[in-house]
């Protein structure tokens, strides 16, 4: 199954090596890693999204308790909470492609943030899924170029990863 | 900031450079031993180090073994072992060693020598990311690059290194750095907000276990490594005794039960007893404590699941526990701990009788078959036979260390560790090469004990170097050489799996090994008649202050018995010919 995983870790340089390494080393799945410094400089917070059974999740969770850098470790799917992701996409906007990547992302309440001559760059926010569906909704051949940052959580409401 | 070291508020903090700090910092947390070998790198330590007497700095032949002896010292005493190597190649030659010590959790701390920091990254001479090099395969690991951070950093490689689940860090400090001068202050304390072990053990789940104890019909108590490193081996004969229930240890366990008590059942595992592998698989409670069931300990684990049983196992690490088997009842928690948590809780159960008088005798016929039994010949040399003679012969009290392959295996199924911390060997890397470092480091945390190497041909020479170091400093150890011309381990499993064919695992141009002996100032001796065995072992031993290399010629072809053959199940071993036939009813 496909988990996020939030943790909070010392913002010390080779941390973030270390958990890339304890995922590469054991063979866990990584299908995003984002990392950025949070509002108290000495804590960086990591999201990340994986796919294990259960037991490799329970395994996961442990192995990153076990770093020595690592201060919390919280499985967003133990309880509701919401994901986001930012993708940058650049597409054809010659002809036929105009109207279309114009309509397009409307529907999908994106924002084009760069006009050239003959490409759009549009930027979308979303849930993991909804980036996919913009894309499978796009006409491949206007795709340029795609960039996305990879998905971050937090939990709902009370539910409040602190040190 | 609650992340870093407490500084004590010293008033008359002393100005000194960082090499002169690192000393201090060793004599601070009382190091006796460190085993070294200096380069451009380290220079300014080493030069610290010729100016102080606090601790002893012994110079090895090879990193590797510095590192193995370092290991070695901190298994035999419980103190955080330490070794000093240089950038590089120094960095590069330790790492076998942190590895070893990473797999079986010994507690090190390995300080390597770094490039000038304004270097790092430039290719510069004799550089290696030694961090990222050692991350696998340490408990955590810091590069200093500030000479304040030198002393904080030191006191949380301790801390992190012995406590919970124990294991090496290394400390990587430039050059550039030992020369700066900063104020030295030994932090007395280490807070880290992100490192907190649990010791003490969930009391609901402590009483569950008990009356779980309490009521099996068909027990087992499982002990390893954790219960030596936890020094928890008083607590569980305790229990052990109180229950009157079966116990086994692993390879990494032997000596936390004593193996000359009625109770003991032997190892189990890959080459394990028949009767504890028996009752390891038909077991209604498990007890694990400090164990981690190791691939070569339960054998195919769909077939060790394929029976019944409950499962308690006390670990320090949570990510041992149901990492390869499910287990019922967990708890995290330190073996001395939590054991003596169970010794309370017992103690006021009303009833503390336990029904076992029907397993025991099931255990006993297990016994039977005598499954370490060997065929005893009067022209070749059995190691088997050697080692039963070097555990007479030194009474069961010496340190024994071992290579890896044939002769660890009859070493730990022949020699009876009554004690803990005697029995010193690789099992989680299997680590050709660390006998000899291995006894230096005992024979150097015991002056005056009898220290026994037991290794292979293959395996002494992979830190044969080390005879020199043994000379320089006396060691009055004994090399006992079960030397079968065979990669034994290798050449057994090519002739069960692979029809004979001995690829490779010949040994050819041995050394003479009792010249080579000799060359160093040591005493040399080949033993070839069995008649011979034990009065050799005799004399060896009354040469109290002599190292001697005894060179046992054993039989080539003989094997290990029983053996758990991969993806076989616990109880489907392969006995020696000898416990078939008594298997057969035929002896
Ligand atoms: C050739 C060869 C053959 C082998 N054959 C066998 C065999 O037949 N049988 C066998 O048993 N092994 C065998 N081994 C060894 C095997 O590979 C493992 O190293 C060994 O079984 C692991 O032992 P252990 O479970 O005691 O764990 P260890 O590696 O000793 O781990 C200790 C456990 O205790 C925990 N712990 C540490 N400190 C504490 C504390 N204070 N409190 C609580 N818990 C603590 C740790 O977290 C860890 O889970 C063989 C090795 C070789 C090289
Ligand atoms: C460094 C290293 N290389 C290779 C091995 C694989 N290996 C395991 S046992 C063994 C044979 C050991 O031979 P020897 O030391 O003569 O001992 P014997 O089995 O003959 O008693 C080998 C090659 C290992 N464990 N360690
Ligand atoms: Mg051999």
């Amino acid at each position: 199954m496909r988990h996020i995983i939030s943790l909070l870790m010392e913002n010390e340089a080779g941390a973030l090596s270390r958990v890339a390494g304890l995922f590469s080393a054991r063979g866990y799945n990584i299908e995003s890693l984002t990392v950025a410094v949070t509002e108290d400089p000495t804590l960086s917070r990591m999201t990340i999204v994986t796919t294990g059974s259960d037991d490799v999740i329970e395994q996961i969770i442990k192995q990153l308790n076990k770093l020595i850098d690592v201060v919390k470790v919280l499985d967003l799917n133990d309880g509701k909470h919401i994901e986001r992701e930012l993708m940058l996409v650049k597409v054809k906007a010659t002809g036929v492609f105009k109207d279309e990547m114009k309509r397009m992302c409307d529907i999908f309440r994106g924002r084009i943030i760069d006009v050239a001559d003959n490409s759009y760059t549009i930027e979308l926010t979303g849930s993991c899924s909804k980036l996919d569906a913009f894309i499978e909704a796009l006409d491949r051949s206007a795709i340029l170029e795609t960039v996305r940052t990879g998905a971050s959580g937090i939990g709902r409401g009370d539910r409040i990863l602190k040190v | 900031m609650d992340a870093s070291a407490n500084p004590a508020t010293e008033p008359h903090a002393k100005s000194m450079t960082g090499a002169d700090i690192v000393v201090a910092c060793l004599n601070e947390e009382k190091v006796k031993f460190v085993f070294g070998y200096p380069g451009g790198a380290v220079l300014h330590i080493y030069d610290a180090l010729y100016k102080q007497n606090g601790f002893k700095h012994i110079l090895v032949r090879h990193e590797q073994a510095a590192v193995h002896a370092a290991d070695a010292y901190s298994r035999a005493t419980g103190d955080v072992g330490v070794a000093l190597v240089t950038s590089g190649p120094g960095a590069t030659n330790a790492v076998t060693g942190i590895a070893t010590a990473y797999m079986d959790s010994i507690p090190m701390v390995v300080i390597s020598g770094q490039v000038p920091v304004p270097a790092i990254g430039m290719d510069a001479f004799q550089e290696v990311d030694m961090v990222g090099v050692t991350r696998p395969c340490v408990k955590h690991n810091f590069l200093v690059k500030h000479v304040k951070d030198i002393a904080p950093t030191i006191k949380k490689a301790f801390f992190i290194a012995k406590t919970g689940r124990p294991g090496p860090v290394v400390v990587d400090i430039p050059k550039d750095i030992t020369a700066h001068v900063a104020d030295f202050i030994y932090p007395k304390t280490v807070e880290m907000r992100s490192y907190n072990p649990i010791l003490k053990g969930h009391s609901g789940q402590i009483k569950k276990a008990v009356k779980l104890l309490l009521g099996a019909k068909r027990p087992m108590i499982y002990t390893g490594g954790g219960l030596v490193l936890g020094n928890g081996a008083a607590e569980l004969v305790k229990l052990a005794k109180a229950l009157n229930f079966p116990v086994t240890n692993t390879l990494m366990g032997l000596g936390g039960y004593p193996a000359t008590d009625k109770q003991f059942v032997g190892m189990l595992g890959m080459h394990g007893t028949y009767e504890a592998n028996m009752a390891m698989q038909q077991c209604d409670v498990l007890l694990a404590v400090g164990a981690r069931f190791d691939d070569r300990v339960i054998g195919n684990p769909k077939h060790f699941a394929g029976h019944k049983r409950t499962i308690i196992h006390v670990d320090v690490d949570p990510s041992s526990i149901s990492k390869r088997v499910k287990v019922d009842v967990p708890i995290v928690g330190d073996v001395q701990s939590v054991l003596s948590d169970m010794l309370e809780i017992l103690a006021q159960e009303e009833n503390q009788n336990t029904d076992v008088a029907d397993w025991w005798s099931q255990i006993n016929e297990w016994r039977g078959i005598q499954s370490l039994d060997y065929t005893y010949s009067d022209s070749v040399i059995k190691p088997q036979y050697v080692v039963q003679k070097l555990w007479e012969v030194t009474k069961g009290e010496a340190y024994v260390t071992s290579d890896v392959g044939q002769h660890q295996m009859w070493a730990a199924q022949y020699y009876k560790f009554d004690k803990p911390r005697r029995w010193i060997n690789s099992g989680g890397l299997g680590t050709m090469g660390v006998g000899l470092p291995y006894a230096m480091g005992c024979q150097f945390a015991d002056k005056n004990a009898q220290v026994a190497c037991v290794t292979g041909e293959g395996s002494i020479q992979m830190n044969i170097q080390e005879l020199s170091t043994c000379a320089q400093y006396g060691l009055p150890i004994k090399v006992i050489l079960l030397n079968n011309r065979y990669l034994g381990m290798v050449r057994q499993w090519q002739e069960f799996f692979y029809e004979n064919r001995y690829s490779e695992s010949y040994m050819d141009s041995l050394p003479d090994f009792v010249k080579l002996a000799e060359s160093y100032g040591h005493v040399g001796m080949r033993i070839t008649n069995p008649a011979d065995v034990e009065g050799a072992l005799k004399e060896a031993f009354d040469r109290k202050d002599k190292f001697v290399f005894m060179d046992f010629l054993t039989d080539q072809t003989e094997n290990v018995f029983p053996m758990v053959e991969n993806g076989k199940g616990l109880s489907e071993m392969v006995l020696s010919p000898l416990s078939t036939s008594r298997m057969k009813g035929e002896a």
